[in-house]
């Protein structure tokens, strides 16, 4: 938000600036982990799904992906927490849009210079990430809000739930739909590959299969929950 | 979500004062100049590594396609005609041919691209095939975006891509074994991209042999 002249806004000396929306204090740790486990962006926020299903099917894009996106997280998050005092909140939108563009652009290229080949098979996706909510999602309801060293964190958590949902996935689709894991094959030549695995189709199931899981395991601990205060909500 | 709101001490009033249109335009300014120059120098640093690529993609796709030449020409399509002399402004959208060499000096064949649409988007071949019998020595896909396990066969699948050596131009894609030098079977489930493979290579050799045989008849020049 925008910097309040500390004139009119007149806070208690030592007091923290009110940020409204701001996200609850935690360590730097607890961001990281919390993006990649309890509110993991693709299996529990359902962000970035165009993503998701496009480029995972097999574990060398999933994973190149998922990277390239945990880059682009970091750096944006860095600079739109640095800046954050001095973006108006007229124009923050487009001030966040531009520096994750800027940041895409610069993952798209050094891709290009590193694995040609990854960037080949990735297509459109990589300039797409400025597309991806993920990204807009936590430069204004996080980044935005907290000091560098948080926003970092968060960027970083969020990035690796990303990759690893990705690379789940991937791993999924490209055993079953090709028979290997990373081009390396697993099963011999005999091997029938499920090739609607490798299309649209097969990204939906594995991810629906995915989200049972999750949801599954969330019931189970809901579950369990319940029963050790034994009386009491069990009329609710 | 998380259920009925948690209640938070109430926020102070927002004080909403706009901020000046000069302000704006400054932030945005300064944003853009300074994202414009990152992406430029990084631009610039990476370009010498995106060049090399994209030449040794070029490279390795002509000595597979012409079965590992000891040394080849490349000739230029200037004004309708080939020519060994590199033009002044070549780049990568100027046709070039690769005319190949064994180590005995005897030419293999000679190497081409060409790009026209599959199932999907474009499909970028290089061709390589011997000018004077219009034979071909094989294909390589520098660029694809076909299905997935199904059109993308076209540049995985051996046993399709093996029957090219040795077929004579103008092809014919056909789903049972084939029976003559002109006949390639196409692959079960992506006929339509191994149709345009055909299609491509057709394409390809019936432009550029008349070109290369024209370079032959004017000499070595």
């Amino acid at each position: 938000m925008t910097s309040v002249p500390v004139a009119e806004a007149a806070p208690a000396p030592g007091a923290q600036e009110f940020i409204p929306g701001a996200p609850p204090p935690a360590s730097a740790i607890a961001d990281i982990w919390r993006g990649i486990g309890r509110e993991n962006p693709v299996l529990v926020q359902l962000l970035g799904m165009c993503p998701t299903m496009a480029v995972t099917n097999v574990l060398a894009n999933g994973l190149a992906m998922g990277l390239a996106t945990t880059f682009v997280l970091v750096g944006s998050g860095l600079f739109v927490s640095l800046f954050r005092k001095y973006i108006a909140n007229e124009v923050r939108i487009t001030s966040y849009i531009l520096i994750i563009a800027t940041f895409v652009t610069l993952a798209d290229m050094l891709l290009a210079a590193t694995f040609p080949d990854i960037r080949k098979a990735l297509g459109p996706f990589i300039p797409l990430i400025v597309a991806n909510c993920l990204l807009l999602g936590r430069a204004e309801a996080f980044a935005a809000k907290v000091p560098v060293k948080r926003a970092v964190a968060d960027g970083l958590g969020m990035g690796l739930g990303f990759t690893l949902s990705l690379s789940m996935l991937s791993t999924i689709r490209e055993v079953l739909g090709k028979g290997s894991i990373l081009g390396h094959p697993l099963f011999g030549p005999r091997f029938e590959p499920w090739v609607f695995m490798m299309l649209p189709p097969g990204g939906f199931l594995a991810l629906g299969i995915a989200l049972l899981g999750v949801a599954y395991v969330g019931e189970l601990r809901k579950r369990r929950a319940r029963r050790a205060p034994v009386a009491g909500r069990v009329a609710a | 979500m998380s259920g009925p709101a948690c209640h938070v001490p109430e926020p102070p009033p927002a004080v909403h004062k706009s901020t000046p249109a000069w302000r704006l335009l400054l932030t945005l300014v300064v944003a853009g100049a300074a994202a414009g120059w990152l992406i430029v120098s990084v631009y610039n640093a990476t370009l010498p590594a995106v060049e090399r690529h994209a030449a040794e993609q070029v490279n390795e796709a002509v000595r597979q396609v012409l079965k590992a030449p000891a040394r080849w020409d490349t000739l230029y399509l200037v004004d309708g005609a080939l020519t060994s002399k590199r033009p002044a402004s070549v780049n990568a959208e100027t046709p070039m041919a690769f005319v190949g060499y064994d180590a005995g000096g005897r030419r293999i064949g000679a190497a081409i691209t060409a790009a026209e649409p599959g199932f999907q988007e474009l499909v970028t071949l290089m061709i390589g095939f011997d000018p004077a019998t219009g034979a071909l020595t094989g294909y390589d896909v520098l660029d694809q975006q076909e299905t997935p396990g199904l059109g993308d066969r076209i540049e995985s699948d051996t046993d399709f891509t093996r029957q090219f050596p040795g077929r004579v131009a103008p092809l014919v894609g056909v789903k049972r074994a084939p029976a003559t030098p002109n006949e390639v079977q196409t692959i079960t489930g992506a006929t339509i991209s191994s149709r345009a493979v055909v299609r491509i290579i057709n394409d390809a050799v019936a432009r550029w042999r008349p070109l290369l045989q024209a370079y032959d008849r004017g000499g070595q020049e």
